[in-house]
C-alpha cells in the first residue's frame, strides 16, 4: 500500500462527501438528517484515513514524505502533493475539528442544512490541500479557494451583520494574496521553476527577496492576522456560525504562520534576518494591544477572537527568532491554539444555542446550573491562559525562550501579554460562570448534552494531554525544524561572509 | 495569379466560403418563405457554422493564400475556432429569446454568419486591406444587429450609436492605416515588420500605429474607447448582447496581437507603451465603473472592459508567454461570457424578461442549480482560484512580470481586488438575500450551454487544459 496516494485520498474525500450530498433532495427533516450524517462519517473516515498519514511518517527524515507528482496544466504547474513535520500535523488538526464542527452544527443549524454541509466539505478539501501541495501555484490555488466557502459560510448562516463582516473577510484576505501572486509569478522566472523543495533550495538574490518577503508577508500578515491588518477577524468570527469561528480560529489562522514557516524563512532568509525587527515590534504590540482591547469587550466571541490575535503574536515572534524553540513552539503554539480557541469558540456555542446572546453581561453565575460546563470551560480558560499543564504553556514558553535570545527586551514586553491575558480571561469566565444566578432568563439553562459532552471532552483530554507530554508532536516536528533552522543561519552566514568579503 | 495557387487559397479560406455561401443561401431561404422561416433558418445557420469549424479543424491546410492577405496558422486557427464557438452558441441561445419576445427575425442568424465571416477575415487578415474588409463586413452586420429590434427605442439607440462611433473608429485606422502605408511603403504585416526594422522608427509610421490601434482599441471596447460598450449592451436585445460580447472581442482581440506583433514587432518598445496605458486604464475603469450597476447587462459591459485589459496584459508582454496568455485568456473568457449571458436570457418571469441584479435575489433557494452556475461564473469573472479565470489571469500576469511590466501586473491584480467587490455583490444578492419571484424553468438549451460552459470553467478545465495549453503554446509560437 506505499504507492497509494494517501495524501490526494485524504484532500479529496471530503469533496466525495460533498457531492454525495448534492444528490440528496433536501426538502424535509429525513432528509436533512441524512445530509448531517453524510457530512458526519465523511469528516469522521477523513480524520481515520487522515491517522495513516501520521502512523506511516518517518519522523527521522526533515524532507517530504508520501510524494505525489503529475504534470498538469502547462507553463510549470504541477500537481505536487507531500507532507513533512511542519505540515503533517496541520494536516490532522483539520481532519481532527472537521468532525467536532459538523457535530457542532446538527442543531444550530437549521436552514439550508444541505448547502451548509457541502460548503463546510469543500472548505476541508481546500485547507487540507493547501497544508500537502508542494507547487507554488497549487498552494496559492487551495489557499484562494479556501475563501469562497467561508464568504458564504459567514454570510448565509451568520448573525445580524453577516454580509459587511463576510465582505471584509473576503476582499482584506484577497487583498493581501493578490501581492503574494506576483510574487510567485516572480519566484517562478527566477528560478524556472514552481516547485516547493527546488524553492527551497533555490538562492534568491537578496534584492529581489526583501520585495517577496513583503508581497507574502502582505498575505500571511493578514491571514494570520498580525496588528494593524487584523480588523477583519473580530467581525468574522463574531457573525460567523459557531462551527465558521471553529475553523476560522482552528484552521485558517493557521495557514498564515504555515506559509511564513514553509515560504518566508526558508527561502528568504536575508529578508526575513533584516525585518525581524519589525515583525517583533508588530508581535509585541499586538501582543499587549490586543489583549487590552480584549479587555474591554463586551461580546465573548469578540473578546476570544482578540485573544486569537494576542496568541498569533507569540507565534509571529517565535518563528522569527528563528531558531529552534523559537520555530518549534510557533508550531506548538498554532496547533494548540487551534484547539484551545477552537474548544472555546464551542464552548460559547453551547451558551449560545441555549439563550441567543453572546453579551457577556446576559450570563452570570452559570456554574450553579452547569457544573460540566463550567469546568470544562475552566480548562479552556487556563489553556487560553497558558497554565502549565495545559498546552497552551508550551507554546507560549518556547516562543518566550527562542526569542529570548534574539533580543530580550521583545521577551519581556511579550510576557507581559501573558499576564493581561491572564488578566481578560479570568475576568471573562468570573463574569459568565461564576457569582450568583441572578438573571431570570438563566434559571431554567441546562447542562452539556450527550452530543456537546462528545464534542467537548477529547478537546480537553488533548489539551492537558498534550500540555503534561508534547513529546509527540516534537517528535515530528523537530527533525524538520532542525533542517529548516540550520538552512537558515547557514544561509545567513553564507551573506554576511559575502559582505564581508566585499568590505575587505 | 496562377490558377494553382488560386486553387490553393481557395482552400485555405474554406471555411469563411462555407459561411459567406450558407449566409447567402438561408438569406434567400428566408426572403422566400418569409418571417416563419426565423427557427429553420436559425437551425441550418448553426449547421453552417458547424461544418465549417469542421472543415477548418479536418480539412483545410495551413498556409498563405491570396498573395500574403490571407494567412491561415495555427494561431489563426486558435482563434478562429473560438470565433465559431461563440458565434454557434450566440445563435443556438436566441431560439427560446425568439419564441417568448416574438423575436421571429430570420435575419438574425444570417447577420450572424456574415458578421462571424468578416471575424473570420479578421483573424486571418495579413495586410491592412485584408484586416480592414473583415472589420467592416463584421461591423456592418452588428450594427444591424443591434438594431435589429426595430420598435424599441433602446435597441434603435444602441445601434445607432455603436454606428456613430464605430464609423468614427473605422476613420481613424483607415487613416493609420494609410499612413502606415506612406512611411513603409507595404501593406503586408510581415514587410512593414521588415522596413521598420531596416529605418527604425519614424514619427509618421508611429502616428499610423497609434491611429490604428485606436481603432483597433474600439473594436475591442478598451478605454479610452469604451464609451458605446454599457448603451449598446443595454439597448441591444439580450441574445445580441450575448453575440456582442463573444466572438468580435475575440477576433478584434486576435487582430490586434497581429497586427501589432507581427507587423510592429520591431517597433514593440513603442505600441508597448499604448498597450500598458489602454490595459490599465480598461482594468481600473472597468472595475471601478461596474461597481454602481443595476442592470446586470451593463454590469457586464463594465466586466468585459475590465477582461479586455486583463487580455491586454499579456499583449503588453510582447512575449511568447503573452500571446500564449492573451490566447488563454480569450479562451476563458468566452466560456465565462457565454455561460453568465446563458443565465441572463434565462432571467424571465412570467411577465417577461428582467434584468437587475435585484431580480436575482435568493436565486440559491428558488434555482439552486442556476445559481450555483453564476457563481462559478462570477468567481471565476474575478478571477478566484481554482476557477479557470484565475490560469486565464495567471498566465497574462506571468508574462507580464517575465517582461518586467511591474507596475501592469500590480495595478492588475489590484484591480481585480476592486472587481471582485462588484461580482460578488451579486453571489451575495444570490445566495444571502430573501428569494424573490421565481424565474420560469429555463430553456433546454441554455441550459446545454450554461451546463458547458459551466463545468469547462469549473472542473472540466482541469483535466482538458494540457491539449489546450499546448495548442495555445503552439499558435502564440507562430509570431516568435
Amino acid at each position: 500500500m506505499t504507492d497509494w496516494p494517501i495524501l490526494s485520498t485524504v484532500t479529496f474525500l471530503p469533496l466525495v462527501g460533498a457531492i454525495l450530498i448534492l444528490f440528496i433532495k433536501d426538502d424535509n427533516e429525513l432528509a436533512r438528517r441524512n445530509v448531517r450524517n453524510v457530512a458526519l462519517l465523511t469528516t469522521v473516515f477523513t480524520f481515520i484515513v487522515s491517522l495513516w498519514i501520521w502512523i506511516d511518517f518517518d519522523p527521522a527524515d526533515p524532507g517530504f514524505q508520501m510524494v505525489e507528482r503529475a504534470d498538469w496544466i502547462g507553463g510549470g504547474i504541477t500537481y505536487h502533493m507531500g507532507v513533512d513535520g511542519i505540515s503533517m500535523l496541520f494536516v490532522i488538526l483539520t481532519t481532527f475539528l472537521m468532525p467536532l464542527c459538523v457535530l457542532a452544527s446538527f442543531e444550530s443549524v437549521k436552514v439550508r442544512v444541505k448547502d451548509y454541509m457541502i460548503a463546510f466539505l469543500v472548505l476541508e478539501t481546500l485547507v487540507i490541500g493547501v497544508f500537502c501541495s508542494l507547487d507554488l501555484v497549487l498552494f496559492y490555488i487551495f489557499f484562494e479557494g479556501g475563501l469562497i466557502p467561508m464568504f458564504l459560510i459567514i454570510g448565509v448562516w451568520g448573525g445580524k451583520r453577516r454580509i459587511y463582516a463576510s465582505y471584509k473577510f473576503f476582499l482584506y484576505t484577497f487583498l493581501g494574496s493578490v501581492l503574494m501572486l506576483i510574487a510567485i509569478m516572480a519566484m517562478y522566472w527566477n528560478a524556472g521553476t514552481s516547485s516547493i523543495p527546488e524553492l527551497l533550495q533555490h538562492k534568491f538574490p537578496a534584492s529581489m527577496q526583501t520585495w517577496l518577503w513583503l508581497a507574502f508577508f502582505a498575505s500571511f500578515a493578514v491571514k494570520m492576522p498580525m496588528w494593524p491588518v487584523h480588523t477583519w477577524l473580530p467581525d468574522a468570527h463574531v457573525e460567523a456560525p459557531t462551527a465558521g469561528s471553529v475553523i476560522l480560529a482552528g484552521i485558517l489562522l493557521k495557514l498564515g504562520g504555515y506559509g511564513f514557516i514553509r515560504f518566508s524563512l526558508p527561502m528568504f532568509p536575508i529578508a526575513s534576518a533584516d525585518f525581524a525587527p519589525f515583525v517583533f515590534t508588530l508581535s509585541v504590540v499586538a501582543i499587549i494591544y490586543t489583549s487590552l482591547v480584549a479587555l474591554m469587550q463586551e461580546d465573548i466571541k469578540k473578546l476570544i477572537a482578540y485573544s486569537s490575535v494576542a496568541h498569533m503574536g507569540f507565534v509571529t515572534m517565535g518563528i522569527f527568532a528563528a531558531n529552534e524553540q523559537g520555530v518549534q513552539g510557533a508550531i506548538f503554539q498554532m496547533l494548540s491554539h487551534g484547539l484551545v480557541s477552537g474548544a472555546l469558540f464551542l464552548c460559547v456555542g453551547v451558551v449560545y444555542d441555549r439563550m441567543h446572546t453572546r453579551d457577556i453581561a446576559a450570563y452570570g453565575g452559570l456554574v450553579n446550573r452547569m457544573p460540566h460546563y463550567a469546568v470544562v470551560m475552566l480548562i479552556f480558560t487556563m489553556a487560553n491562559v497558558g497554565l502549565p499543564g495545559t498546552s497552551g504553556f508550551v507554546g507560549e514558553f518556547l516562543t518566550l525562550i527562542g526569542v529570548y535570545q534574539v533580543n530580550s527586551w521583545v521577551a519581556i514586553f511579550a510576557t507581559t501579554g501573558v499576564i493581561l491575558s491572564a488578566g481578560y480571561a479570568l475576568w471573562l469566565y468570573r463574569r459568565v460562570i461564576f457569582g450568583a444566578l441572578e438573571k431570570e432568563s438563566l434559571r431554567s439553562i441546562l447542562d452539556l448534552s450527550g452530543r456537546e459532552k462528545l464534542l467537548l471532552y477529547p478537546l480537553v483530554a488533548l489539551v492537558i494531554f498534550f500540555g503534561v507530554y508534547p513529546m509527540p508532536v516534537f517528535d515530528v516536528t523537530a527533525a524538520s525544524v532542525e533542517n529548516l533552522v540550520n538552512g537558515y543561519t547557514a544561509a545567513l552566514d553564507a551573506a554576511n561572509s559575502g559582505s564581508v568579503a566585499a568590505l575587505h | 495569379m496562377m490558377p494553382d495557387m488560386l486553387s490553393s487559397s481557395l482552400q485555405i479560406a474554406a471555411p469563411e466560403l462555407i459561411l459567406a455561401i450558407g449566409a447567402m443561401i438561408l438569406l434567400m431561404i428566408g426572403v422566400f418563405m418569409g418571417e416563419k422561416s426565423a427557427q429553420t433558418i436559425t437551425g441550418l445557420s448553426v449547421a453552417v457554422i458547424i461544418i465549417a469549424a469542421l472543415w477548418l479543424i479536418l480539412v483545410t491546410p495551413l498556409g498563405v493564400g491570396f498573395g500574403g492577405s490571407f494567412v491561415l496558422d495555427p494561431f489563426a486557427r486558435f482563434m478562429k475556432i473560438l470565433v465559431l464557438i461563440g458565434s454557434a452558441a450566440a445563435v443556438i441561445m436566441s431560439v427560446g429569446f425568439a419564441e417568448s419576445e416574438r423575436f421571429n427575425r430570420f435575419e438574425f442568424p444570417v447577420l450572424v454568419l456574415l458578421s462571424t465571416t468578416g471575424m473570420m477575415m479578421m483573424v486571418s487578415a495579413g495586410d491592412m486591406i485584408a484586416l480592414y474588409l473583415g472589420l467592416e463586413l463584421q461591423s456592418l452586420a452588428i450594427y444591424v444587429l443591434a438594431a435589429i429590434n426595430r420598435d424599441s427605442v433602446r435597441s434603435t439607440e444602441a445601434g445607432l450609436k455603436y454606428f456613430v462611433l464605430g464609423a468614427l473608429s473605422s476613420g481613424m485606422l483607415l487613416y493609420g492605416a494609410s499612413m502606415v502605408y506612406g512611411f513603409t511603403g507595404h501593406i503586408e504585416f510581415t514587410q512593414i515588420a521588415a522596413v521598420a526594422a531596416e529605418s527604425g522608427r519614424s514619427v509618421g509610421l508611429i502616428v499610423g500605429l497609434v491611429f490604428v490601434l485606436a481603432g483597433l482599441a474600439f473594436k475591442i471596447s478598451a478605454v479610452p474607447f469604451h464609451m458605446w460598450t454599457p448603451d449598446v449592451y443595454e439597448g441591444a436585445p439580450t441574445p445580441i448582447t450575448a453575440f456582442l460580447a463573444g466572438a468580435p472581442k475575440i477576433a478584434a482581440m486576435a487582430l490586434l496581437t497581429r497586427f501589432t506583433v507581427q507587423g510592429f514587432e520591431p517597433l514593440s518598445d513603442q505600441w508597448q507603451q499604448v498597450i500598458v496605458f489602454i490595459s490599465i486604464a480598461s482594468m481600473a475603469f472597468g472595475a471601478f465603473a461596474a461597481i454602481g450597476q443595476h442592470n446586470i447587462k451593463r454590469l457586464m459591459a463594465y466586466s468585459s472592459i475590465a477582461h479586455m485589459g486583463y487580455a491586454l496584459v499579456g499583449l503588453a508582454a510582447a512575449n511568447t508567454e503573452g500571446v500564449r496568455g492573451v490566447l488563454i485568456y480569450m479562451t476563458v473568457y468566452l466560456m465565462m461570457t457565454l455561460g453568465t449571458f446563458a443565465v441572463i436570457l434565462a432571467m424571465r418571469r412570467r411577465d417577461g424578461m428582467v434584468e437587475e441584479i435585484d431580480d436575482l435575489s435568493g436565486l440559491s433557494q428558488t434555482n439552486p442549480m442556476m445559481a450555483l452556475f453564476l457563481t462559478v461564473m462570477m468567481l471565476s469573472l474575478a478571477g478566484l482560484p481554482p476557477l479557470a479565470g484565475f490560469i486565464g489571469k495567471y498566465f497574462v500576469f506571468m508574462a507580464a512580470v517575465h517582461a518586467g511590466l511591474w507596475p501592469l501586473a500590480i495595478i492588475g491584480v489590484l484591480a481585480s481586488v476592486v472587481g471582485l467587490f462588484y461580482y460578488l455583490r451579486i453571489v451575495k444578492t444570490m445566495w444571502f438575500d430573501e428569494p424573490a419571484e421565481a424565474f420560469v424553468p429555463m430553456a433546454i438549451e441554455l441550459r446545454a450551454v450554461l451546463w458547458v460552459t459551466g463545468l469547462v470553467v469549473f472542473p472540466v478545465y482541469i483535466f482538458v487544459s494540457g491539449p489546450i495549453f499546448a495548442a495555445a503554446e503552439a499558435a502564440a509560437k507562430t509570431f516568435f
